[in-house]
């Protein structure tokens, strides 16, 4: 029996996620502060994604290679299969490789095992209340998820620590119900209410977002669920009693967040759409509370 | 003649009102008189900027920062000021607004009001909260208004009690600039929720600075301690003397390489360092007759609790050019570098240089001071500095995130007995999530801080969703996309004039110490 566990264990510590970013210190993704790993890779293609250059894996084309000023970029073949390897130390992040990449993706990322990330943890452990996985898409590494989070919770210094998903709800329910025994919490987005208006946003169906909202709340696990305003693009204010009374009905204790669509980092498309103001938020916020919906968060810049 | 027109010049000065006139002529007229005696070499080490003394004055006849026993104050009453004991918080608060215009400071304006909650608890039994509340606020507008220097400096904590709670209310309330805050922290008397409070405070005003109670207590007797200032740490009834300061950078450049540093000239510089300070002791406690003002004879302050800062500047610049690093830019803040506050090998070496002052600082004597001895602080900066970052901080606008900025320090603190001023500058997304603020600070004082103080309002720097992003980058971008949405402007001029209004009334004299022509 032992045996097994340890093997478990040393399964688990070897299992590796392909990670774009880490934030040591983050006050906005989930409660306290928290130490954010971004994983890369998404399903959604979002046409007003600010960070597009999470949402394709790297193929190793190469393309960027030549363009990098500083000759951080190199391209190995390695067993008839080719790789671009990026030298940290020699990045000056002036991002002309994500300009040119010919699809949505970064060859700034790195490798890390559920092992190396608990001691990266434990670096930060008294500055932090929890940790938060996003992305890109944060479920679509789920067993790397499932394996950091019941790591973590059988360690006595970590497992104080909270465990929370940030995602686009696309994960079947059979996929949240594995993961739901080693979360406290996680955040939603709802992009759009309409299933034509999600479909021309993200390129995808929205039915498994409301399924995992519902289940997610049922379970007492839905910490917030996040509203990204685009004027005259996305449905919430045409659909304002439909969004109102469906957000109502959710637990009182579950966080609205409205968030104002912004310029920054959007690329194509999206670019011509307008930005949202304040008075716009406050607009939406003003006629949600008017129909019910209370503990919603507004953004505190408008950047 | 130059010190003539100098002089018509800040009398007929724009901005300045009478009474910072005055100063201002006050301070010339200091600065006319000979310099107090000192050798050569260290003229000339003033001179070229390696030791300042921060404009102090030709001839000290005050001490820097004068630290009162207020509450012995309220007890006795005083004799020079013809006072009876308080017997209520009318009477107290009454008493203390007196005594505060007869504590002398660098900058006129006394640096310390106390150690407020300990000192106002005796006489607020069977006062309601209400009353208390009404009584202390018009207490805290009259100290913003009467004595505008942000300098002047508040403590609370570390026990919980209504006046503590009481001040931290009204100041998160008001958001004035004056009076300074700090409250004290210890894990085993300061309830979490009590620390919670002043956390949320920070986010509402960058106020209250957290001190390391402990950690300070530990530095001095039982008679105890106050922060003051700019997060000077001293004896209560007590004080600082002077402050000299030594500009490590210019140390550093004069250093053949590191073994020299630490052999030659940093030995070499404290030793004049040293000869000024006592200079100015001289003359302070054997010339000026300060030690004979009622505060004295009444007891409020003792000579012996008075103690010269040692302070330093420049760790930052010294490291980068003892190690051979190119000069540091923004850019470096995103990537790994070799530079001070980014690199353990820099940051060892800056903590090796703290070690050393801290053991010279310790086993040097000196004619007056706190058992014989200076204490070492490391120095906040003047408007004046140029190219040189105060203190040991890392340099302004390429700090790395919080926590690594805490570890890069936090090796410091140990060594600066009266007080290191390192600001943590966190992105306004903090206001929203006071809890964060809370684990950040009790993260900081865990692993040895002595003071946690944090900026939030002045940051460039904001996280927006996955990325840190810089404020005048946003500004840029929306200037070039100002055709299709102006309204985003209009809403940063605001904000950016209602921080400009407040700069006259409110002066920080200790850190633009002489007279500057205003344009």
């Amino acid at each position: 029996m032992k045996m097994h566990q340890a093997t478990r264990s040393r399964i688990n510590l070897d299992r590796v996620a392909t990670v774009n970013q880490i934030i040591p210190f983050s006050c906005v993704d989930g409660p306290g502060s928290r130490l954010v790993i971004f994983l890369q890779g998404c399903n959604f293609n979002c046409k007003n994604c600010h960070n597009p250059h999470t949402i394709d894996w790297c193929d190793s084309c190469g393309d960027c290679v030549p363009t990098c000023p500083e000759k951080a970029l190199t391209l190995i073949t390695d067993d008839n299969k080719s790789q671009v390897i990026w030298d940290q130390q020699l990045c000056t992040q002036c991002d002309i490789c994500l300009s040119v990449c010919p699809k949505q993706s970064t060859p700034k990322t790195l490798r890390y095992s559920v092992e190396e990330l608990l001691t990266l943890i434990r670096a930060q452990m008294h500055f932090i209340n929890g940790i938060t996985i996003s992305g890109g898409e944060a479920s679509l590494q789920l067993p790397f998820i499932i394996a950091l989070f019941r790591e973590m919770q059988s360690s006595k210094d970590l497992a104080h620590l909270s465990c929370m998903i940030d995602s686009n709800g696309s994960l079947s329910l059979n996929g949240w119900q594995q993961v739901l025994p080693f979360i406290q919490g996680a955040m939603i987005d709802l992009k759009s209410w309409q299933q034509d208006t999600h479909r021309y946003i993200t390129g995808r169906d929205n039915h498994r977002v409301f399924s995992a909202l519902k289940l997610l709340a049922e379970q007492g696990k839905l910490y917030e669920v996040r509203l990204l305003h685009i004027p005259e693009i996305s449905d919430f204010d045409s659909e304002i009693d439909a969004v109102a009374s469906y957000l109502a009905q959710l637990p009182a204790a579950v966080r609205i967040k409205l968030n104002a669509f912004q310029h920054h980092g959007v690329t194509g498309d999206a670019l011509m759409w307008p930005s949202c103001t304040e008075a716009q938020i406050h607009q939406l916020a003003n006629a949600l509370t008017q129909r019910g919906v209370n503990n919603l968060i507004l953004p505190n810049l408008y950047l | 003649m130059a010190i003539q027109e100098r002089l018509s010049q800040i009398t007929r000065d724009l901005n300045l009102s009478p009474k910072q006139k005055s100063n201002f002529l006050a301070l010339e007229a200091d600065s006319s008189l000979p310099y107090v005696a000192v050798s050569e070499d260290v003229t000339q080490a003033m001179d070229s900027g390696i030791i300042c003394d921060m404009f102090e004055g030709h001839a000290p006849f005050k001490p820097r920062y004068v630290l009162p026993d207020y509450a012995k104050y309220l007890k006795q009453g005083s004799e020079y000021l013809e006072l009876s004991p308080a017997q209520d918080l009318d009477e107290a608060l009454n008493a203390l607004t007196i005594l505060y215009h007869h504590v002398p400071s660098v900058t006129n304006i006394p640096v310390y009001l106390g150690q407020l909650d300990e000192v106002l608890l005796p006489f607020c039994q069977g006062i309601d909260t209400e009353s208390l509340y009404r009584k202390l606020k018009l207490f805290w507008i009259m100290l913003d208004r009467t004595l505008p220097d942000a300098f002047m400096h508040v403590n609370i904590g570390p026990t919980d009690n209504i006046v503590c709670r009481t001040i931290l209310r009204i100041d998160a309330e008001l958001k004035q600039i004056a009076p300074n805050l700090t409250f004290m922290y210890d894990p085993q008397v300061t309830p979490d929720e009590l620390l919670q409070v002043a956390a949320s405070n920070i986010c509402e005003c960058s106020k209250p600075h957290i001190a390391n109670y402990p950690m300070h207590a530990n530095s001095y007797d039982e008679k105890g301690f106050g922060i003051v200032s700019c997060y000077n740490s001293l004896p209560l009834a007590g004080g600082a003397n002077t402050l000299v300061r030594l500009n490590l950078k210019e140390i550093a450049l004069r250093a053949n390489d590191i073994s020299d540093f630490f052999d030659n000239t940093l030995p070499q510089y404290c030793q004049l360092t040293y000869e000024l300070i006592n200079a100015r002791c001289q003359y302070l406690h054997q010339e000026s007759n300060f030690f004979s003002s009622f505060l004295v004879k009444e007891g409020l302050i003792e000579e012996s609790r008075f103690a010269p800062m040692f302070g330093i500047y420049g760790m930052a610049e010294a490291v980068n050019i003892l190690q051979g690093n190119p000069e540091l830019t923004e850019s470096h803040t995103e990537k790994p570098s070799p530079h001070y506050g980014h690199h353990q090998a820099a940051n060892e070496l800056g903590h090796k240089i703290s070690k050393a002052l801290d053991t010279i600082v310790k086993s040097t004597p000196v004619d007056y001071g706190y058992n014989g001895r200076a204490l070492l602080h490391s120095q906040g900066g003047i408007s004046l500095d140029k190219d040189v970052t105060p203190g040991v901080r890392i340099p302004y606008g390429t700090e790395p995130n919080p926590i690594a900025h805490i570890k890069a320090l936090a090796e410091h603190h140990q060594y600066y007995t009266s007080g290191i001023s390192d600001i943590l500058t966190i992105d306004e997304t903090v206001k929203s999530n006071p809890q964060a603020m809370f684990q950040l600070c009790k993260g900081a004082l865990n692993l040895g801080f002595r003071e946690f103080t944090a900026n939030v309002a002045s940051n460039d720097l904001v996280r927006v969703t996955g990325y840190m992003i810089k404020l005048s980058d946003i500004a840029r971008f929306k200037e070039a996309g100002s055709r299709t949405n102006t309204t985003g402007l209009g809403a940063e001029a605001a904000i950016n004039t209602k921080i400009l209004e407040r700069q006259p009334r409110v002066v920080a004299h200790e850190n633009a110490p002489s007279y500057a022509k205003s344009n």
